[in-house]
């Protein structure tokens, strides 16, 4: 097989082309975003919500309403759900987090199973990116385009929220709005990976590209374009190693993900593993 | 207390009476203080005190129970959207990790200042390096914060205070692991705003600091137990008081 020919030939199915489309939206929305779950400790947040976001999208689906609705509300409200349990109680945070995102999740199949109609299960766990359905394509580039929007014109008070709430707060920025507005973010986004990658890997989307690019710079500004370039990289490469050796779509984005980050781990010119045993200091 | 300052103007930090709980603990009961414009004040009280519950009454990010909290005659809400009042970190609860640039963390002191959109305009640059040029990072104004050695960190704070134009400053702990020349230019900079008719309050461990730099001083256990001029507040009962005979605290003070 020439190299033309293995870029060219999945081009002439529209089901790959719109595969490769919305991978490589969702991709690098999803990795603009991981830059802001991986400066603010958020990756088990965006973990628990992903999960948690199962019964709205199902919900939503049996209504009839945008699968947007449903994975906002529920995003959302899980995390307030996790707020006042970590309030009211003795319990620790990060086994509030497990209990709350685990019983929305096994409410969402138990919905998924009450639920009769063309909604599987398989498809929200796993993806479902070669056979999206039209009225999903076209939500998931809206909440994508949404999304994108929202990081783009707040970056800077995202960036100074997940690194000093306390100057924010201090100097009058609404921090709580902050909040609000990367959960609301994580929650849409959660949605949109879902219909590429599924439930299971989305927080792979949210965290690994924003890892990656944290380990090989340290500017905020270059960081970002590391993880998009990362991301849409990796929604292709992974797109088209799935054609050509029949295997799950999401498994593929993934792993090339992970081995992008595991890469990085090893070579980065600053932090790699490699750089630091060269100068003799001890891993961090 | 200075009678220079015109009797019609209030007190740069009025604190009356206040009272500050958390989920039923007490952690500042019936506090009261005055500084007038252009005072160094030290804050001084073991952990848990009520020293950061003072900072975070001062930057309204606590409900008192009872009591009122004015800067300049005006509620903390109002001086915060003035720009008025600067929180200098503790070392200790900052990621020096986070890709961000010295230029970066000081224009972060204007961002009050700016649109919604927070994009820099002249003003914003010619601030910033003004502050950068007075606490001597201008140099190393293209690193990264985590390549700065701890009396640099110390300053590119400051630094980011100064380019939000506060006339309050809370510093936290600000001599802790500086090196000479960092606590040297601290001084001539805190003596450069007291002129300017800043207010600093300055919480430390170090009774050192307090006698050399400080004109006032606050002593807190739970409440303001005194305030005043450095050498009428800090006497040996005062701070038997304060610290209640910790001996760590006593050793090396007589």
């Amino acid at each position: 097989m020439d190299p033309v020919g293995w870029f060219m030939e999945p081009l002439h199915h529209v089901f790959m082309v719109k595969a490769l489309l919305i991978s490589t939206v969702v991709g690098g929305v999803c990795a603009l975003l991981s830059c802001f779950m991986t400066l603010k400790g958020w990756a088990l947040m965006g973990d628990a919500v992903s999960h948690a976001v199962l019964p709205g999208v199902v919900i939503a689906y049996a209504l009839g309403l945008p699968l947007a609705v449903g994975a906002f509300v529920f995003g959302v409200g899980s995390v307030a759900v996790i707020g006042l349990v970590k309030q009211n109680t003795r319990v620790k945070e990060d086994t509030v987090i497990g209990l709350v995102f685990t019983g929305f999740f096994a409410l969402g199949l138990i919905l998924v199973s009450k639920v009769r109609s063309s909604l599987d299960l398989m498809h929200i766990l796993f993806g479902n990116v070669l056979g999206i359905r039209p009225q999903d394509f076209q939500q998931t580039l809206v909440i994508s385009a949404l999304v994108l929007v929202v990081l783009l014109v707040f970056r800077r008070d995202l960036v100074l929220f997940c690194f000093d709430p306390t100057h924010a707060r201090s100097i009058g920025i609404s921090t709580g709005f902050l909040y609000y507005l990367l959960l609301s973010s994580l929650s849409l986004a959660a949605v949109a990976g879902l219909q590429t990658v599924g439930i299971i890997l989305v927080v792979a989307m949210l965290v690994t590209p924003g890892a990656t690019a944290y380990l090989l710079t340290d500017s905020f500004g270059t960081m970002t374009v590391l993880a998009v370039t990362s991301g849409i990289f990796s929604s292709l490469l992974g797109a088209y190693l799935s054609y050509w050796s029949d295997a799950s779509p999401a498994g593929c984005i993934v792993v090339v993900q992970t081995l992008l980050f595991v890469m990085a781990m090893v070579f980065a010119p600053k932090h790699g593993l490699l750089q630091r045993a060269f100068n003799n200091q001890p891993p961090q | 207390m200075t009678t220079t300052a015109a009797a019609t103007e209030p007190p740069h930090i009025a604190v009356e009476h206040l009272s500050v709980s958390y989920a039923g603990v007490v952690a500042l009961s019936n506090a009261s203080l005055r500084l007038d414009r252009g005072t160094i004040c030290g804050l001084v009280g073991m952990n848990g005190a009520g020293k950061s519950t003072l900072f975070k009454a001062l930057m309204g990010f606590v409900r008192p129970s009872t009591g009122t909290v004015r800067i300049n005659g005006q509620s903390v809400a109002q001086a915060q959207r003035r720009q008025s009042v600067a929180y200098v970190p503790q070392a200790e609860s900052v990621d020096w990790d986070f890709p961000l640039s010295v230029t970066d963390v000081v224009m972060m002191g204007r961002y009050g200042s700016m649109g919604p959109l927070r994009n820099p305009r002249r003003r914003d640059h010619e601030a910033v390096r003004h502050s950068l040029e007075l606490v001597e990072l201008w140099n190393l104004r293209q690193r990264q914060i985590g390549e700065l050695s701890g009396g640099q960190r110390k300053r590119a704070f400051l630094a980011r205070a100064l380019a939000q134009g506060a006339s309050v400053l809370l510093l936290d702990e600000p001599f802790n692991g500086v090196d000479v020349r960092t606590e040297k230019l601290m001084a001539q900079l805190f003596m450069a705003f007291r002129r300017e008719r800043r207010t600093l309050l300055i919480s430390t461990h170090d009774m050192d600091h307090v006698t050399g730099f400080c004109d006032q001083v606050v002593l807190i256990n739970k409440t303001v137990l005194a305030y005043g001029e450095t050498g009428e507040v800090f006497t040996r009962e005062n701070l038997a008081l304060t610290f209640g005979g910790c001996p760590r605290y006593e050793e090396g003070w007589s």
